[in-house]
């Protein structure tokens, strides 16, 4: 399967729209338990993608998956940048080797693990791998069936909604210590905001 | 003049950085090349990957630079410039784990002496062992 140039195009105007129209909630969920800027950097780095959307929409997606992730480096100003970033470099890097749909689980866990590398974390530090991995594990165990996109969409929620509890071991939110617990993770919740767009838009389009 | 290793300060304010580089300037003088930025692309609280690769550009130097970085964010963007760099440059460049103003000026005084990169990042690491 290739994506077709409208379909790409679709997903990544639905991500981007999402996270800009999401930018209040991310910011009050940063200003619970980091400096309160995951919003409004998020929002600039997916108004620059979306700048981009036309010269996207006609990469091959290897090329178009690290321009998103180029873009978001250059224009995030956070630590969130190179996170997503390199997500984004490292799947694009992936995907030059690799099929879709057989390879989707190797191509987004080679962006998982390039968030893994940059952040030197792992999932239960209450940060973004909370929901990448769980993602990526439903993406390797239901891989195929009907429902899936179902199932990647509800893994993403329950995993956000699972790093309340958490207490930060990593990034800004680690200086709160404990007075971190009771808070959903910004970068949980704005991975949780991607997954869920591109669920949505791919649903859609069935 | 023989070439000394140079230094960057980023910070998430560029009045921090720019203040830290003035304190350098003042204590060790014009022989290390010091280069600073801050703020994010849009000019607020926050860093820029393209305003540390100008920096890193400007600071260059064929014994290397040592980076100087206030909070997480500082330090994973400029991780990131690292490596965004050309090959032969990547080697070079070095983020250093101290405090940023005590780091820059411990940093650049080391590195007037003529030291090696990693001698540089030692002493500028020495601040945060403890």
């Amino acid at each position: 399967m290739s994506v077709q140039p409208e379909t790409l195009k679709s997903l990544v105007k639905a991500a981007a729209e999402q996270l800009i129209a999401s930018a209040p909630e991310l910011t009050a969920l940063d200003q619970a338990i980091g400096d309160g800027d995951h919003g409004t950097n998020m929002k600039r780095g997916f108004e620059a993608v979306l700048g981009k959307l036309n010269e996207i929409g006609v990469q091959p997606l290897d090329e178009a998956l690290k321009t998103i992730g180029k873009t978001l480096v250059m224009t995030v100003g956070g630590a969130s940048g190179p996170l997503y970033g390199s997500f984004f470099l490292a799947a694009g890097e992936a995907m030059r080797s690799r099929q879709l749909p057989d390879d989707l689980a190797d191509v987004f866990g080679s962006g998982v693990g390039a968030v893994s590398a940059r952040g030197r974390s792992r999932p239960g530090e209450k940060t973004m791998l909370d929901v990448l991995v769980p993602v990526l594990e439903t993406l390797k165990a239901e891989v195929g069936r009907p429902d899936l996109i179902e199932r990647i969409r509800t893994t993403a929620s329950e995993a956000v909604a699972r790093t309340a509890p958490m207490q930060a071991t990593k990034g800004r939110a680690s200086f709160l210590g404990a007075r971190s617990v009771g808070h959903v993770d910004p970068g949980a919740r704005s991975s949780c905001l991607l997954v869920h767009a591109v669920c949505n838009t791919l649903e859609a389009r069935k | 003049m023989s070439d000394t290793v140079g230094i960057v300060i980023v910070s998430h304010s560029q009045d921090i950085a720019k203040g830290t580089a003035d304190m350098v300037r003042q204590m060790v003088g014009s022989e290390v090349k010091v280069a600073f930025c801050g703020g994010n692309p849009d000019g607020g609280l926050g860093t820029s990957v393209s305003l540390i690769l100008d920096a890193i550009g400007s600071a260059w130097s064929p014994k290397g630079v040592a980076i100087l970085v206030d909070l997480g964010g500082a330090e994973t963007n400029s991780e990131m410039a690292v490596e965004m760099l050309q090959p032969e440059r990547r080697n070079l460049v070095v983020v250093c784990n101290a405090p940023i103003v005590e780091g820059a000026v411990m940093a650049a005084t080391e590195a007037a002496g003529g030291s090696s990169l990693e001698q540089v990042r030692a002493v500028a690491e020495e601040l945060s062992a403890g």
